[in-house]
């Protein structure tokens, strides 16, 4: 199955967190390797989607909408810097 | 939600949506939204288009190609109608966007319908009409599937926007363009040189977007300068 990139899960990311969050940075808790959220590997097939780092493929981030509400794990992903939209806009 | 307005056959797999959205908050060229159906049993489908409209463009503009196969493109490309409604979620994303400030040379690299957010940020550019002339290469598999074809062509003659165009499948005789598939050589021949730093927009198909990313390092470019938009069988 082919990856796509974090721009797909932008959507559901949004009405989670109220802001765009693709632009927002962070390193991968396994790796070390900093990526942004438009960056990860995302595979959206299944019943909710995976992120995984785009250097080291591990899970960092699910993201799983259940009964309307939209839940975000981002357990392997340290975010670091904020989107950009909180910082020009 | 949006009313459908009017319907644009682009080519035969791919037809533009102009919508009236009763309340858009604008958006920037290159964002995206999600069309939501629902069925008269209350099942969902939710897919992501791209904006093919400029933000200072009359109207909302969807630009979708049919999936054989999918649950949403072949009704939107099919059965809508001028004055069915749409739910609609957006604008969103914020990576693969065109902003005025951007300054130095851009190159945008479209794998198919891949070209949807490109039309916008080349309408905003003109329309705006100032900052660096882009450049775009544009691989599609026959002159028939090529989209906004006319409008890329006056856009290359009125905005000086450098175009190629290369065809994979079916090349008519005489065409001026290139043939086969986006490749190193392909890339070093009409991209802005890696020296020069540019921007790179790439979108389309995950192995076609994988494949020119790869080139593009492979030529010299620095990975913090491309940025990418895949879409898939979900996607589209």
């Amino acid at each position: 199955m082919e990856a796509l990139d974090g721009n797909a899960i932008a959507g559901q990311l949004y009405v989670h967190y109220r802001v765009e969050m693709t632009t927002a940075a962070g390193t991968c808790a396994h790796c070390g390797t900093r990526a942004r959220i438009a960056e990860l590997r995302v595979y959206n097939r299944g019943p909710g989607a995976v992120g995984r780092c785009p250097s080291c493929e591990r899970v960092v981030m699910v993201v799983v909408d259940l009964r309307g509400h939209t839940r975000v794990h981002m357990d392997g992903f340290r975010l670091a810097e904020p989107p950009e939209s909180f910082t020009t806009r | 939600m949006a009313t459908v307005r009017e319907l644009i056959d682009e080519t035969p797999r791919c037809r533009s949506i102009r919508l009236e959205p009763a309340e858009w908050p604008g958006h920037r060229a290159g964002q995206h939204l999600d069309v939501r159906l629902t069925a008269e049993d209350g099942y969902q489908a939710q897919r992501s288009y791209s904006i093919a409209s400029a933000p200072e463009d009359e109207g909302l503009v969807l630009t979708v190609e049919r999936l054989e196969d999918g649950e949403v493109s072949p009704y939107l490309v099919d059965e809508l109608r001028p004055g069915d409604e749409l739910e609609l979620r957006g604008p969103i994303g914020g990576y693969f966007v065109w902003e005025d400030s951007a300054a130095g040379p851009v190159m945008l690299v479209a794998g198919g319908s891949g070209i949807v957010p490109f039309r916008a940020m080349l309408r905003h550019r003109a329309a705006a009409d100032r900052g660096v002339v882009p450049r775009l290469l544009y691989s599609s598999r026959s002159v028939a599937d090529l989209i906004y074809r006319e409008e890329l062509t006056d856009l290359a003659a009125s905005q000086g926007v450098d175009i190629s165009f290369t065809l994979t499948r079916e090349a008519p005789e005489a065409w001026p363009g290139h043939h086969g598939r986006v490749d190193r050589r392909l890339l070093a021949d009409v991209a802005w040189p890696s020296q020069d730093r540019p921007l790179v927009f790439v979108c389309g198909p995950s192995a076609f977007v994988e494949t020119v990313a790869q080139g593009l390092v492979a030529n010299g470019h620095a990975p913090d300068r491309i940025r990418t938009e895949r879409f898939g069988p979900t996607g589209t």
